[in-house]
Formats: structure tokens, C-alpha cells, sequence
């Protein structure tokens, strides 16, 4: 006779004011490909946990961003946020789309001219730019965000010093009503430390003004507030016609775009409540497009956008290690990925599914991760079917952050593939070894035989 | 749609919780089903297997669980996909705040499954919200306590400075205290950082008589209805116990005011309070129809019986008079029922 | 192993326990177990029971079914 398939036993206390069977997630559907790619094939063959990237997702969302601005505004240029994810794949994929580089250290711009980025294309933001980089953005024609004073009068004395023509713009930071105010990078606006700085460099022989930069916040919800940035960026634009005669060649509204992740904390579910790219370009480009100038005057408008353009492209997938039942009754499961390997996990509520069919019975359980670390927490309570170890789980919507703020902890990071359109696969970083770890130390003679 | 003799509707309803402080689903539907131009079956849409509208099966036909606004969008929709093929709802007319930006959203599906709804839309709904109020208050020339957005406790002494003692101290959602002192003021703003989040509201205190005002908008700027209520006596919750239906055409007025600049669609409370010299503030818009709205019926402007004619199409002309000094006395009953009842809807989803 | 005696369950896995006035539910499998639990049944019976009509590995049924029976003592269901 043939065996009935089987489902762990499970009683659960009917508990009034508590959630009911129609609960507290969308349906727990089984995710057993990516793209057209099977999860246990994955698996199989590049071993538990494993990121994934969709090559299609990620061009998918960059040829929406791009038509999106574009059928808005004549100008538009996106330029890839390094240090949201600096896979070189994963930045090839945007270069070869037509986006630019934006980067915030030595590293990444080394990065960036390695992936082949012409030195013009390439955005140098961030508070910590050294002389010699500083020097050689200068000589590529690299377009320097000046961050601060300091800076400024650096980059005056070394153009002397090299015979520099650097490009410039600065970096300003504003009140647009929203809290927290990112006021700790650039030059202030209201106070006019913003004007300062641009009459300061306008009366220095060397540097060229060229654009305008502001980022405003991470993750932000509310759409009006890149109206305001794009208003008082255009505002110190037309000061420049005005009183200098100099016309701005771009405004580079930053990035910030939310993902459709959901924050922690929050009631209602980010597919739900973020705003679309749509409505960004709205703000933005309504804001500059009738701000009054000429139509050959019109700048550049440069997007930093890094997450909305990722995140969605990227999946974690993982093995349950082991079931557990907490002190107080609670079901837990342990994981073989923690928050070393999702770091986002501290901040949103990731979206996390089976990866093969289960029974309509469901309980709620704890994701741990497999650290002996109390914080490696993946969800503190989420509703999934019945898992048995073995069983595979999908994490949605991690391709931002993950693979640039990983930590080397406790265990090695995993490998990483993507997808490519044609449905093959590549592995664009191998999983670390111990010996790729320790091939950076040292060990002083005195220690070498203990 | 004209409703040429009986004809029977299907209508979903929320806000079943007819507790303590009650949701306002079985009221609304007590006075649709007293109104005479329509026959109707009610279907129940619960989220507890204890909310007492389940139980009572001549106030509701059928009942369903539905899932948590927090889940969001897509279980909803799915849910109520599922109980549209099998009860094929008319209308659906959702109750609780928490609940309105998810129904808000899903309209034009349901309405592409042949579902109607009477609601506001997202801009209005997001106006009176009482972080946006005083803004709109000012906009449109309404009265709406000054408030500040604190988030950080040193901010509080400034607020104070402009707005003086005492002021209320209210968190993100819910909840509010009076402070009278900087103490005060401070231990409020600790508290309520820690269950709500930032930001604070500190908002001017404003002592009067407290009046609320339930009225329905056709969408159009018209006030279909409006019926103002002094509470007479509170609950230890602040909730009415009993009210009063009084003739103040200052209230009426403020209530079209805000239905005209609002271009309101479906029922709204406006909480008020009247000062000393007489001017009414605005003090909270609830973007749905109060608990008390039987009583609009019982002064004969049933409400919940216009917003069904308007949701299907019917034109509705603006009531003219309610009789003054009808009073609702809230009681409350113990209904019976079994553990078989309570399993099957929690066990089940349906009842 | 036994369930107390006053304990109601139905078929379609309701289980209701008259000395609390709790309720509970279980999936399909773990009502067919609690019918077993009515008469007096020892765990060794009770898996080779299980093992022979569903599929499922001994030893994986042995975690399950013991964290099924622990969840049933904590919630007072089972006779001392």
C-alpha cells in the first residue's frame, strides 16, 4: 500500500485577539525558481546558503527608472551607486545599460575605472577623499562632490601645487522637512554655507563649477521632499545665472529611492505604501521643469538611485538546520544564513518563502540565524508552513547593501550567482575560504611554533 | 440605479467588535436594515473570533475572518475574492480606521469584480490625518489646535514657549495625556516615544464642551447629511455612553465647511470642541462613520442607508431636518452562544 | 499515554478542554494521533502506527511526535 504523504502533527491553541487563519501574511506560496531556474538546483549546485541576482531584474528596473525620468524630462542621466552593491558584475550590468558611476572612496573609484568607467563618468562623493585621489579624479576629469570646507581649500591648493582643473559641484544639504536631517554631509542651504562655498570657488582660478548635489536621506517615504530639494538646488542654480552668469550644467538630486521592502516598525507592508518611481519623477522633474529656465539652459538632472534599482534583483537562499520550541512554547527555526550574510535583516522585515509545496497548516516560529550570537535574529515572528530541517526558504528583495555590508563573521560568506537573460547561471564571487581569509595575515616569528 | 420596489443587496461590513468601546458595524448595520427601500443580506467581516456581530445572527447572516490590515493588500484582495464567488457582494463598507488606506487602494479591483464602495479618496483620507490637520485647518479656514512635531525632548521646551501650558502630549497613533508642567510634559513625551515612535505631537490644549458630529459627503462637495450629538455622559475610555442629537448650525456649518473643502466621500465624525467664547475646534476627523451613527436614523437621517443609495448609484438628496433632543443610551447584553460557534469561526474563518 | 477523559474532540479537529474552557486545533494528522491518545496507547505503538501509513522518516516522526506530546502536557491535556 502506498504511504500518505506526511505533515508534522500540530496543535494550536484557538487564542481570542490573536491572529486568526487568515493572518498576518500574504499566502505562503512556494518560490521554487528564480527567474526559470530551479532553488534545489541552485542548491545543489552552489551549496546552502547562496545569493542569487536576476541579470533581467536588474535591466528590467533600470529601463523603467531611465523611461520613467526620461518621457518627464529631456536630460536625464543615472549614475550606479557603488557601495549599494560594487559586485563588478553586478556594475557591469549597469554600465553596459548606459549608467554612470557614483562612488564614495579611493576603493570604489578604482573599482569604477577598473569596470572600465571613463574617468568623466564617474561621481566622487563622501567626506574622505585623500590628496592622491583627489589629484587623479582631477586628472580624469572626474566630477568631485566637494563635501566640505576642508575639502574645498584642499583641492584649491593642490590644483595650484599640480596645475589642476578639476571639476566640481557641491555636495548641499538642506531642510525638506523631513527628519532625520542628513546635515552632517556638505554645505547648508538655509544658513548660506552653500552660497559660500560657490562664490568661494567661483573666485578660485582653477576649479569649475559644474553641477549641483544634494542626498537628502535613505529610504525615504515621502515624495514632496525631493520637490523641495530639487526647489532650492534650482534656487541656487538660478542665483548663479543671475548674479554670476554662470549656467549650472547639472543638478544631481542624489539617491533615496525606497525599495519595496518593509521597514521594521512599520504597520502596513512596503509593497503597499512606498511610492513609485513614477511619483519621485514627478516631484522632481515637475519642480525643475517649471522653475523657469531657458529650455537650452535646462540642466542635467543626475540620479544616484541605488536600491529601488537592486534589491528586488536579489534573493538569499538557505536551509533550515533545525526546528526548536522555545521556553515558553514558542516555535523557533534555526537557519544557515544569519544577519551576517543579511545584514538588512536589522532593518526590514524581509519577505521569506518556501521553496517547495507544503500543507495549508501554518504556525508561527522565530527565524534564527546559525550563529551563537543572541542578536542573529532573521524575523522575530513570521507565519510559514510546517519546515522540517532540510526544507529550503527563499529571502526576497536583498540585492542592496547585503553584498557590500556582509560581515566575514563567525563563518565564510557564501557564494554569489547571477542569472544571466538566457538563464545560466555564473558564479560572480566565489564562496571565501579559510585560506582567502588568513591570506592577509601575518604571524610574527616568535608565535610561528605555538 | 433606482430602487424600484425590493430588491436585495449584498453588504459586507466591518467593524463588528460591538464591546466596550465599540467598532460602529453593528450600527450601521441596524440602520441599514431598518430602512425600507431595501432588502438586505449582511455579510460579516471580522478579524476576531470574538467580536460580537459574529454571534448575532439576526444582525449578521454570514460571517467571515478576514486578514489583518498588515498584511496588506494582496491577502485582502484574495480573501475577498474568495467570499465574493461564493456571496457576490453588492457593497462593502469597511469601519475601523486602521483598515480604510488598504480598502482605499483595493476600489478599483473590487470594483472591477462588480464590488461598490462609498469611499474617500487617498488625498482626502491622508488630510485628516492628525499630523496633516492643522495644516488643512489653516488652509481652508477651519479651527484646528496649533501643534509641533517633537523629536527630540529638548524640542519640547521651545514648543511649550510657543504653545504655553498646558498642552497635550499625543503619540504617533494613539493615545494623549494633558501636561501641565515641563515634568509632566517630558515624562509623557518618554512614554509615548517607547510605544509609538517618534515624532510626538504637542498640541495646544483646547477645554470646551465636547460635541461630535456625524456626516456623509456625496463626493461632490455636498453634505448629504449632517447630525451633531453632544455626548452626555463618558466612559472611563472617553467613549459616549449616552448623547444628545442638538440644533447648532454653527456645527452643521463647520461640518459642510469641511465636507465642501474636502470633497468628502462616504461618512466621517468630526470631534469638536467648543470654547468658552464660542468657537468650534476641530479637534480629530475620523474618516468613517462613528459609533453612534444609529442614532443619525433615530433623528431621521439614516446615514448608513444614504451611503448604501449613493454606493450603487442612486442620487440622494440632502436631508433638511432631524429632530433635536433624541438620545442614545448605550446598554450592553450578554449574548449567549457555544464553544462549538467560537471553533468553527476560529477554526474555520467562517460563521 | 492517554488524553483525560473529559477532553472533546471533533472531527474536524477541534479539541476542547472542559476543566479550562480553552479551545484548540490541529491539522489532520495530528487529530488522527489524538484519536489514538483516547484509548491508552504507548509511544512505541503510536509510531510504528504513524511510520506505517505515511511516509515519513522513524526517526524525524520520533522529534515531531515528541514535541507533539510535550505541546499536549503543557497544555494539561494528558492524563499525569
Amino acid at each position: 500500500m502506498e504511504k500518505l504523504k506526511y505533515e508534522r502533527p500540530v496543535i494550536k491553541k484557538l487564542i481570542t485577539g490573536f491572529t486568526n487563519k487568515f493572518g498576518s501574511q500574504s499566502k505562503n506560496e512556494a518560490v521554487t525558481h528564480i527567474e526559470s531556474v530551479n532553488v534545489n538546483e541552485l542548491i545543489g549546485k552552489y551549496g546552502s546558503p547562496l545569493f542569487v541576482l536576476s541579470e533581467r531584474q536588474i535591466r528590467r528596473n533600470y529601463q523603467n527608472a531611465t523611461r520613467i525620468f526620461r518621457t518627464r524630462y529631456p536630460k536625464v542621466q543615472f549614475a550606479w551607486s557603488y557601495k549599494t552593491n560594487y559586485l563588478n558584475a553586478v556594475c557591469r550590468v549597469f554600465h553596459q545599460e548606459g549608467s554612470w558611476a557614483e562612488v564614495v572612496s579611493g576603493f570604489e573609484y578604482d573599482k569604477a575605472i577598473a569596470n572600465g568607467v571613463p574617468g568623466n563618468k564617474i561621481i566622487f562623493n563622501g567626506p574622505d577623499k585623500k590628496d592622491e585621489e583627489l589629484i587623479r579624479a582631477a586628472r580624469n576629469n572626474s566630477l568631485i562632490h566637494i563635501d566640505h570646507f576642508d575639502e574645498l581649500y584642499t583641492l584649491i591648493k593642490l590644483s595650484d601645487e599640480y596645475q589642476l582643473k578639476p571639476l566640481v559641484a557641491i555636495r548641499v544639504n538642506m531642510d525638506t522637512g523631513i527628519y532625520p536631517k542628513w546635515d552632517r554631509f556638505g554645505f547648508n542651504f538655509e544658513n548660506g554655507q552653500a552660497w559660500n562655498a560657490i562664490t568661494r570657488i567661483l573666485n578660485s582660478e582653477n576649479l569649475n563649477l559644474v553641477g549641483l548635489h544634494c542626498h537628502i536621506g535613505t529610504f525615504m517615504l515621502t515624495t514632496s521632499a525631493y520637490a523641495i530639494a530639487a526647489n532650492k538646488l534650482c534656487e541656487l542654480a538660478w542665483s548663479l545665472k543671475v548674479k554670476h552668469n554662470k549656467t549650472i550644467q547639472y543638478l544631481d538630486l542624489g539617491g533615496g529611492f525606497p525599495s519595496t521592502n518593509t521597514l521594521k516598525g512599520s504597520y502596513l507592508p512596503g509593497t503597499d505604501t512606498v511610492p513609485s518611481i513614477d511619483q519621485f519623477a514627478d516631484a522632481i522633474t515637475d519642480v525643475i521643469l517649471n522653475y523657469g529656465f531657458k529650455q537650452e539652459d535646462l540642466p542635467l538632472l543626475i540620479l544616484e538611485t541605488g536600491r529601488a534599482l537592486i534589491d528586488d534583483a536579489g534573493y538569499l537562499l538557505g536551509t533550515v538546520l533545525a526546528n526548536k520550541r522555545l521556553s515558553d512554547g514558542r516555535r523557533a527555526t534555526i537557519l544557515d544564513f544569519g544577519v551576517n550574510s543579511l545584514f538588512t535583516s536589522f532593518w526590514y522585515e524581509h519577505k521569506v518563502s518556501p521553496a517547495q509545496e507544503s500543507g495549508q497548516h501554518t504556525e508561527e516560529t522565530i527565524l534564527y540565524g546559525p550563529l551563537c550570537m543572541n542578536i542573529d535574529v532573521i524575523r522575530e515572528n513570521i507565519t510559514l508552513p510546517l519546515l522540517q530541517k532540510g526544507d529550503r526558504l527563499v529571502v526576497h528583495k536583498v540585492g542592496a547593501y547585503n553584498m557590500t555590508q556582509w560581515m566575514q563573521f563567525i563563518t565564510l560568506r557564501p557564494n554569489v550567482v547571477m542569472i544571466d537573460k538566457d538563464n545560466n547561471t555564473h558564479v560572480i564571487r566565489n564562496a571565501e575560504t579559510r585560506e582567502y581569509i588568513e591570506s592577509a595575515e601575518l604571524i610574527p616569528p616568535h608565535l610561528t611554533n605555538a | 440605479m433606482k430602487f424600484n420596489g425590493k430588491q436585495k443587496l449584498v453588504i459586507a461590513v466591518t467593524g463588528l467588535n460591538a464591546i466596550d468601546s465599540p467598532g460602529p458595524g453593528v450600527a450601521v448595520i441596524r440602520a441599514i436594515r431598518e430602512c425600507p427601500d431595501f432588502d438586505v443580506r449582511i455579510i460579516g467581516l471580522s478579524y476576531e473570533a470574538l467580536e460580537p456581530g459574529i454571534y448575532m445572527h439576526d444582525i449578521v447572516d454570514k460571517t467571515y475572518q478576514i486578514p489583518y490590515p498588515s498584511a496588506g493588500i494582496e491577502p485582502l484582495l484574495d480573501r475577498i475574492r474568495d467570499i465574493h464567488e461564493r456571496e457576490n457582494i453588492d457593497l462593502v463598507i469597511p469601519n475601523f480606521d486602521a483598515e480604510l488606506f488598504n480598502f482605499i487602494k483595493i476600489g478599483p479591483q473590487l470594483r472591477n469584480l462588480g464590488i461598490h464602495s462609498f469611499l474617500p479618496d487617498l488625498e482626502q483620507f491622508e488630510a485628516r490625518h492628525k499630523m496633516e490637520l492643522y495644516e488643512f485647518g489653516k488652509k481652508h479656514g477651519m479651527l484646528v489646535p496649533a501643534d509641533r512635531l517633537i523629536y527630540h525632548s529638548s524640542d519640547l521646551a521651545k514648543a511649550a514657549e510657543e504653545l504655553q501650558y498646558p498642552l497635550v502630549v499625543k503619540g504617533k497613533y494613539y493615545d494623549a495625556t494633558i501636561a501641565y508642567t515641563s515634568e509632566q510634559a517630558q515624562k509623557a513625551f518618554n512614554q509615548l516615544k517607547s510605544k509609538w515612535g517618534l515624532p510626538i505631537i504637542v498640541q495646544e490644549f483646547i477645554n470646551g464642551i465636547e460635541i461630535n458630529i456625524a456626516a456623509l459627503g456625496d463626493g461632490e462637495g455636498n453634505t448629504i447629511s449632517v447630525v451633531p450629538m453632544r455626548k452626555l455622559y463618558i466612559t472611563d475610555k472617553g467613549k459616549a455612553w449616552a448623547g444628545i442629537t442638538i440644533d447648532d448650525s454653527s456645527y452643521t456649518n463647520l461640518a459642510r465647511k469641511f465636507i465642501k473643502a474636502t470633497k468628502w466621500r462616504g461618512g466621517c465624525e468630526l470631534e469638536v470642541m467648543q470654547t468658552k467664547d464660542g468657537k468650534p475646534y476641530i479637534m480629530e476627523v475620523n474618516p468613517r462613520f462613528p459609533a453612534w451613527i444609529y442614532l443619525t436614523a433615530a433623528a431621521g437621517q439614516n446615514q448608513p442607508a444614504s451611503l448604501v443609495k449613493m454606493a450603487m448609484g442612486e442620487k440622494v438628496e440632502p436631508f433638511t431636518t432631524y429632530s433635536v433632543g433624541k438620545i442614545f443610551i448605550r446598554y450592553s447584553w450578554d449574548l449567549i452562544t457555544d464553544v462549538s460557534e467560537f471553533q468553527i469561526i476560529s477554526g474555520t474563518g467562517e460563521l | 499515554m492517554r488524553l483525560k477523559k473529559n477532553i472533546a474532540t471533533s472531527e474536524a479537529g477541534f479539541i476542547f478542554n472542559p476543566g479550562t474552557g480553552d479551545s484548540y486545533s490541529s491539522n489532520p494528522i495530528g487529530s488522527e494521533i489524538l484519536s489514538h491518545l483516547k484509548e491508552d496507547i504507548d509511544r512505541k505503538e503510536l509510531i510504528d502506527l504513524i511510520c506505517s501509513k505515511y511516509d515519513v522518516d522513524r526517526i524525524q516522526f520520533e522529534k515531531d511526535i515528541d514535541d507533539f506530546i510535550s505541546q499536549l502536557t503543557d497544555n494539561n491535556l494528558l492524563d499525569d
